[in-house]
């Protein structure tokens, strides 16, 4: 067996795993998978929350169980990681335009960990580009968005806030 | 049940569990009952946050705990053995009260954690490390309502005021260490007291702008760090608990 070509097969596995909120997005993507390691003849996978309730993270554990024992990886296991809090600084650039393809305005820019309240930015529309936007809500329909509107061909959307 | 560590730790990170879930619970019965959908949305995203923390505090607390697992101290503990703060088991009454409720405890939680995070506890920081992103989001939504409430219409700033002249009492609570948070404070340099002067300082910015006045000098209530709870928690528990003692281990 080489360990080698099995971790970037199990990377290939956890590209197609999605993230159920954001089903364009994958886990590799989203930045959520912290370690992938063969310890005594098991894999493990350490992935991390993005939120502390978000209510997908026991169901992208399964997800990527099923995934990589459908992949022969039966002897696999996925543990939940704290070490760093999840940043969206993690998210890749292909998540970030896949993001913006169906329609949810990526962040913009890092998050500024000095500050007490989060900061304003201006968010362009993900439709138009129109920079002319407006935050309606700051919480969205998941933890992770917030809502806005676009003022220049008004349609509402969602923004995956910096965090 | 053995615990593996200082009793006096274990009751500190359920202090911090029973905080979350309590406000968590109370937050979310507006779920379906905003005054507007996207205050709805709001109340219960924040819920959630509090929810997902309290899990992660109950999970520490666990692997302390032969046989304990997250879900043993919210479902099979009594009233007594609540840890949370009185002013977080209030009843929500009004988007006023409920706000106001948040405001005093958001602008502590947020400091708290700080504290945490410059503490010696490497797990309790890690959880804070998480939370305090969040809890950001709590304190910008807490005190901009306070603004706008207060610095609203006639009623709307009647109404919370009436919330914040009923609340101030509960919050003296907040900075009376219990011999957990004495034991925290001399291993791993989390003081409470230390805390109190800069939450003074940020309320009182907050009420200012929002033409809110400052509560007289009061006395204080407490007992929620020692168990000693109002009636407003059992009825809480009640609802929380009922499927775990009707159908005791039962599986969603
Ligand atoms: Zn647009």
């Amino acid at each position: 067996m080489n360990a080698m070509t099995n971790h970037r097969d199990i990377y290939q596995v956890l590209e197609t795993v999605l993230d159920p909120e954001v089903p364009v997005l994958s886990v590799v993507d989203l930045g959520i998978v912290r370690k992938v390691r063969l310890d005594r003849g098991t894999w493990q996978v350490d992935i991390c929350p993005t939120y502390s309730g978000c209510p997908a993270l026991d169901v992208i554990a399964l997800d990527i169980k099923v995934a990589l024992d459908q992949a022969g990886f039966e002897n696999s296991q996925v543990n939940y990681v704290l070490d760093e809090p999840w940043t969206t600084d993690w998210i890749s650039e292909s998540g970030r335009k896949k993001l913006k393809e169906y329609g949810i305005a990526p962040p913009v820019g890092s998050p500024d960990k000095l500050a007490v309240n989060p900061d304003d930015r201006t968010v362009p529309c993900p439709i138009c580009d129109s920079t002319d936007t407006v935050m309606v809500s700051a919480f969205g329909s998941t933890a992770c968005k917030s809502l806005f509107k676009c003022n220049s061909c008004l349609e509402p959307f969602d923004y995956f806030k910096c965090h | 049940m053995a615990i593996h560590c200082n009793p006096l730790l274990h009751q500190f990170i359920l202090q911090l569990a029973d905080n979350a879930l309590v406000l968590g619970h109370r937050i979310s019965e507006w779920c379906g009952h905003g005054p507007v959908l996207e205050q709805d949305i709001a109340l219960a995203n924040i819920a959630l946050d509090h929810i997902g923390q309290a899990r992660m505090y109950y999970q520490l607390a666990a692997s302390f705990e032969d046989g304990a697992t997250e879900d043993s101290y919210p479902y099979q503990r009594d009233v007594r053995g609540f840890r949370n703060l009185l002013l977080l088991e209030m009843e929500n009454k009004d988007f006023g009260y409920t706000l106001t409720r948040s405001f005093f405890y958001d602008q502590f939680h947020y400091l708290l954690l700080e504290a945490i995070i410059q503490s010696d506890h490497k797990a309790l920081k890690e959880i804070a490390s998480q939370a305090i992103k969040e809890v950001r989001y709590h304190c910008r939504y807490s005190s901009d309502w306070m603004k706008r409430l207060g610095d609203g219409t006639e009623e709307s700033h009647q109404r919370v005021q009436k919330a914040v002249d009923a609340f101030y009492m509960y919050t003296g609570e907040f900075f009376m260490p219990s011999a957990a948070d004495e034991y925290m404070a001399a291993e791993f340099n989390i003081n409470i007291e230390s805390i109190k002067e800069k939450w003074l300082e940020n309320i009182q910015a907050v009420l200012q702008e929002s033409t809110l006045a400052m509560p007289q000098d009061t006395w204080f209530q407490k007992g929620g760090k020692t168990g000693v709870h109002t009636e407003k928690l059992g009825f809480l528990l009640a609802e929380l608990q009922y499927i775990q003692r009707a159908y005791p281990n039962m599986n969603w």
